[in-house]
């Protein structure tokens, strides 16, 4: 059975259908990906699945729990066992890395603080970044402060960690590291983890199944080996990073030589 | 027409809408007073924040409202020959009006506005967000112990500036213009009441504290989630604040000396 089950999910903003129907089953254990261009509402799917937004229609089952039919508390009850990493880290900026790695801690558990300082020293060790424990967010580089942050997401040791970008805007060597990360704690923790990302060569290093996404529908899964047999011209287009194709380059409109011979001048 | 009759009737929904959150916010807050009440060293990082941070601008600002009021009552008192009668005005004139309203106009803008950027960014950059996937309710957590935070500074505050203020006229009065020290004090402990006053002074104070508070943390909470929007926002804080706190202490000085 699966950990996450979406089924027939709509969810609008606005006029404009973000997911149109969308199936899709999240595996125990197994590291999923969800792939699509910017703005397919990738991230929009994670806060669907956290329950911070609700689906026009559709269900979302995290566990065998329909998310949005839960109350604020047991919600937040669920939450205790998501874990989720932000593209920005998110972490607090008035406080240092290890209170930053110790707050679900101190504001889930009664725990002593020498076991509280235990445990965010193995966290924190787990991601290499031990001795920064003093320095503040501030202080820290783009890829060190992801890597608090997926330290803080794996503290409560949840069930699932839900990975928002986690590779956007990192250079090789942090991109590195987090991939190795993200694939080490699911298997060192036995956990599941679902990665929004477009970045196709570190994604299909590490994801088991991948579903892409676009204009609101499913258009293709399966595993990334697959992926690169798949015939549709779309997926092969997003797997290459080809420029022109089902998905055009230019924005659709009114076509460039007419453009060039009209007469209208903007103001 | 029928545009200026579509934007009016728009402006009043989201004006309505923003009435319905702001008041449900509060009373989030409010329903998360007892839990804070109870992990009261959240509040008191605030305390240091909100309430001991702002105490040199009240500090400064208390003295010298307090040494004009002193100049400019004992020019007027002094005709009449009553400038022995400078002790009262000037603490009528602090403990009953000046120093809850001026000292709160001061508090919303250093502490208001720095609350609202504060929340603002927080929300920005999904501080607030990453908390709820944490399941921790950040209206308990964060805001809650800065509203208390808030309503415990502004009456303390207010009587700083007031005490201070008076010190000013004192200052003044009897350094600078040599009004008998002794009638100074007495006159002022005799017609200043400890309850239609002192007390009265405190209970707005007490209320302009729990309305810039609210304003500012709601204006921060719903802030654009951009800079600009937090820009926004901050300014929102100190003129939102301004017109309550001037139209709320006509209010509740009708209500508390009457002449309505």
């Amino acid at each position: 059975m699966p950990l996450i089950k979406i089924r027939d999910l709509h969810f609008y903003r606005g006029d404009r259908a973000i997911f149109d129907g969308v199936n899709i089953d999240i595996q125990r254990g197994k590291i999923t990906a969800i792939m699509g261009p910017s703005g397919t509402g990738k991230t929009t799917l994670l806060r669907l699945i956290g329950g911070q937004l609700r689906p026009d229609s559709g269900t979302i089952e995290v566990d065998g729990q329909d998310v949005h039919k839960l109350s604020h508390a047991g919600l937040y009850e669920l939450r205790k066992r998501m874990g989720m990493l932000f593209q920005s880290g998110a972490l607090l900026t008035d406080i240092s890395v290890f209170d930053n790695v110790a707050f679900p801690l101190r504001e889930h558990t009664d725990l002593p603080e020498s076991m509280i300082r235990d445990l965010v020293l193995m966290k924190l060790q787990a991601v290499g970044l031990r001795n920064a424990r003093d320095l503040m967010p501030a202080e820290l580089s783009g890829g060190m402060a992801r890597r608090v942050a997926l330290a803080r997401a794996v503290t409560l040791d949840p069930m699932m960690v839900m990975y928002d970008e986690p590779f956007t805007g990192q250079d090789p060597i942090s991109m590195g590291t987090i991939v190795n990360l993200i694939h080490r704690l699911n298997d060192a923790m036995g956990l599941t983890s679902i990665i929004v990302s477009h970045d196709v060569m570190e994604t299909t290093e590490i994801a088991d199944v991948i579903y892409l996404l676009s204009a609101g529908k499913v258009i293709e899964s399966g595993s990334p080996v697959q992926l690169k047999r798949s015939s549709s011209q779309w997926v092969q287009q997003f797997i290459q990073g080809l420029p022109d194709g089902p998905v055009p380059f230019h924005f659709p409109g009114v076509d460039f030589a007419d453009d060039l011979l009209s007469s209208e001048v903007s103001a | 027409m029928i545009d200026f009759i579509r934007s009016l009737g728009r402006w009043g929904l989201d004006t309505l809408q923003r009435l319905g959150s702001g008041h449900l916010f509060l009373w989030y807050m409010v329903k998360g007073i007892p839990e804070v009440l109870l992990r009261f060293s959240l509040v008191i990082q605030q305390l240091q924040s909100v309430g001991v941070r702002s105490v040199m601008i009240i500090l400064v600002s208390g003295l010298f409202v307090g040494m004009v009021l002193g100049l400019q009552g004992y020019n007027t008192l002094v005709d009449f020959g009553a400038e022995e009668s400078l002790g009262v005005l000037v603490s009528l004139s602090l403990v009953r009006e000046l120093g809850p309203v001026v000292c709160a106009l001061l508090f919303a803008g250093r502490a208001g506005s720095a609350l609202t950027a504060e929340i603002g960014l927080m929300k920005s950059t999904e501080q607030l967000t990453g908390m709820e996937m944490m399941a921790v309710d950040p209206i308990r957590r964060i805001i809650t112990p800065r509203f208390v935070a808030g309503i415990i500074s502004m009456p303390l505050l207010a009587a700083i500036f007031s005490a201070v203020g008076i010190f000013g006229g004192f200052i003044v009065g009897y350094g600078l213009l040599g009004v008998d020290d002794g009638a100074f004090w007495s006159q002022m402990q005799v017609k200043t009441d400890w309850y239609d006053d002192v007390l009265n002074g405190v209970i707005k104070s007490v209320v302009f504290g729990v309305v810039v508070t609210w304003i500012a943390l709601f204006e921060g909470y719903d802030a654009s989630p951009t800079s600009e929007g937090v820009g926004r926002a901050t300014t929102r804080t100190v003129v939102h604040s301004a017109f309550a706190i001037l139209g709320l202490d006509f209010v509740l000085t009708a209500l508390m000396f009457g002449g309505i």
